[in-house]
């Protein structure tokens, strides 16, 4: 597999009760989410990347350059990252601009596709901010510098550490799209921890599980989504994430048509230029099964699929991946129990997905 | 028209105090740095001598450090680097025991500006490509200003202000280590109590003043800072 090199992050050690013990082998590209539950050791694994904590033994090299490996160890500051901590952080004795510029001289280094600094204030919406001193600025504007000021440094990998969380769900809402534009900006693999399935359905490729200091799985996002075996998709809130190209807009009842491998979906949205990127989610609880197309349905989605299995999930229901075609990709419906049987239904069937909700993930 | 003996002993005094603060500001920083940010068991042991100064009698830090400067002591050896058989009653002497005296003063401010900024804005920094010297200067150093100031005014503020361990280590020689607080003793002693009356008055004005500029700076300090 050619493409940029892989980033190895592998630590064993206690640090006070807890114990951590990984070794993952991640894509040196996209945005990887770190996703568990608080206590599960993301930050703590994130922290051991950065080399803000040494862990006895480990193993971390990052764009073929070895960061640690075991006595050598980089400190932080020779370590080309840029690091986005919960909270913001900035340096409340420095102005905007000379927080974002503090880490940007004597940056960019041989090889890396270094952001501008009007730039990054372009991309950032930083212009109007930037003379003003950080205690006069709102939590989002704060996370928004702090973004500009890890970009800025030259990094060739960031670290985000739930840099949403502190902030409410309007202010969440008004930064993920500029995270987005970064992501689609920049060839930087990102390592992104967080504990919110939306932030992981907008921006992550691959996913990292992580439970008590232990990878619990690995692997890009799409296949752990619609992995029965895997606690992510037994979820209530389970739902998929699919790559879609816009085709079409229809101004009139506001919906757009996206092109998912040789389907088509409608799904409300702004226009959207056509052959733009975007990416849909369908929640496994919007969709249901029929043997037969349905006819005179409201349900504007009705999709052949062909069942890849059922898997038992709580509260009597079953959990059933759907496949859009030989090796295309998965959608997952959550039935009740007694639909299951009733209708007969069995691997290897085809059937008619009818899907109620259909969201843009990603605009 | 001002006595003579006056201006020397307040040029003496000024002289002592700037250049304690001086040296206490470059021994205390590294001292409070270690005990900010140090997990050693015994740091807080460090501390407790560091503070010892405050509960002390003068006269006792005073007499240990009359023998420490003597030709017995550690300061005969040194001494002889300059010529002379002891440090004690000299102006060398006077700021060696003004540093041990006022450190606490110093000390604490610093330390606990360190303490209060915590661990993470030297990680942003150590981030950010800052060696640790770097982090120390343009990210701690700044932070701590408040402490700084604070430790800065009362070492220099105490200085001017020690009587006991002055008069048990310096002898009150006139143009080496008769400062003003000895000179306001030696005046009572010869019952001319105007000056006395004068230069005691004059002290506490010092006092007053240094006290409330440090009151209202801090104010200000802490307006920028939120």
């Amino acid at each position: 597999m050619s493409g940029p090199d892989p980033i190895r992050a592998a630590f064993r050690g206690r640090l006070g009760a807890f114990t951590l013990d990984v070794d993952l082998t991640l894509p040196g590209r996209g945005v990887t989410a770190l996703f568990g539950p608080s206590g599960c050791g993301k930050t703590t694994l994130l922290r051991a990347v950065a080399g803000l904590h040494r862990f006895p033994v480990g193993n971390c090299a990052v764009a073929g350059d070895s960061w640690q490996d075991g006595a050598r160890f980089r400190p932080p500051h020779r370590r080309p990252i840029g690091y986005v901590f919960q909270e913001a952080s900035l340096f409340p004795h420095l102005s905007v601009r000379r927080n974002l510029l503090f880490g940007a001289r004597g940056a960019a280094p041989a090889g890396t596709e270094a952001l501008r600094f009007d730039e990054a204030v372009d991309l950032l919406g930083l212009e109007r901010l930037l003379d003003r001193g950080p205690q006069h600025l709102s939590g989002g504007e704060r996370q928004r510098v702090a973004i500009g000021r890890a970009l800025l440094s030259g990094p060739r990998l960031l670290l985000m550490d739930e840099p949403l969380s502190a902030l409410d769900r309007p202010t969440r809402d008004e930064i993920l799209p500029f995270l987005e534009r970064l992501q689609a900006r920049l060839a930087v693999p990102i390592l992104y921890v967080t504990h919110d399935r939306t932030e992981v359905e907008r921006l992550a490729d691959t996913l990292v599980l992580l439970r008590a200091g232990r990878v619990e799985a690995v692997g890009p996002l799409a296949t752990l989504q619609s992995d029965p075996t895997c606690d992510y998709a037994r979820g209530r809130d389970a739902a998929v994430t699919l790559d879609a190209m816009a085709e079409d807009h229809d101004p009139e009842d506001g919906l757009a048509t996206l092109r998912v491998g040789a389907h088509r979906l409608l799904v409300p949205s702004p226009p959207l230029l056509p052959g733009s990127r975007h990416r849909v989610r369908i929640a496994a609880g919007d969709v249901s099964l029929a043997r037969v197309a349905p006819a005179g349905s409201t349900i504007l989605n009705i999709l052949p699929v062909v069942i890849v299995s059922g898997t038992p999930a709580e509260d009597h229901a079953v959990l059933v991946v759907l496949s859009l075609g030989q090796d295309g990709p998965r959608l997952l419906a959550r039935v009740t129990r007694r639909s299951w049987q009733a209708l007969g239904l069995a691997v290897g069937q085809a059937v008619h997905a009818q899907v109620k909700g259909v969201a843009l993930a990603r605009a | 028209m001002v006595d003579p003996e006056i201006l020397s002993a307040i040029r003496l005094t000024v002289e002592l105090a700037t250049i304690s603060t001086l040296v206490l500001l470059v021994v205390g920083t590294p001292l409070a740095w270690w005990l900010a940010h140090s997990r050693a068991w015994w740091k807080e042991a460090v501390a407790t001598v560091v503070a010892m100064p405050l509960v002390l009698p003068p006269t006792v830090l005073g007499f240990y450090l009359l023998v420490a400067l003597g030709p017995s002591g550690l300061g005969g050896p040194l001494a002889v680097l300059t010529g002379r058989r002891t440090l004690a009653f000299t102006f060398t002497g006077l700021v060696i025991g003004s540093v041990i005296y006022s450190l606490p003063f110093v000390v604490q401010p610093i330390r606990n500006s360190f303490a209060a900024m915590g661990t993470r804005p030297l990680e942003v920094a150590a981030t950010l490509r800052a060696s640790p010297v770097r982090a120390f200067w343009s990210v701690a150093v700044p932070l701590a200003r408040p402490g700084f100031l604070t430790a800065a005014v009362l070492g220099f503020a105490h200085t001017v202000g020690e009587f006991g361990i002055v008069l048990m280590i310096g002898g009150g020689i006139p143009g080496e280590t008769k400062v003003l607080s000895v000179t306001i003793y030696d005046y009572v002693e010869t019952m001319r109590w105007g000056e006395a009356s004068w230069l005691a008055g004059g002290m506490a004005a010092f006092a007053f003043v240094v006290l409330l500029a440090m009151a209202v700076i801090e104010k200000r300090v802490a307006r920028i800072g939120t």
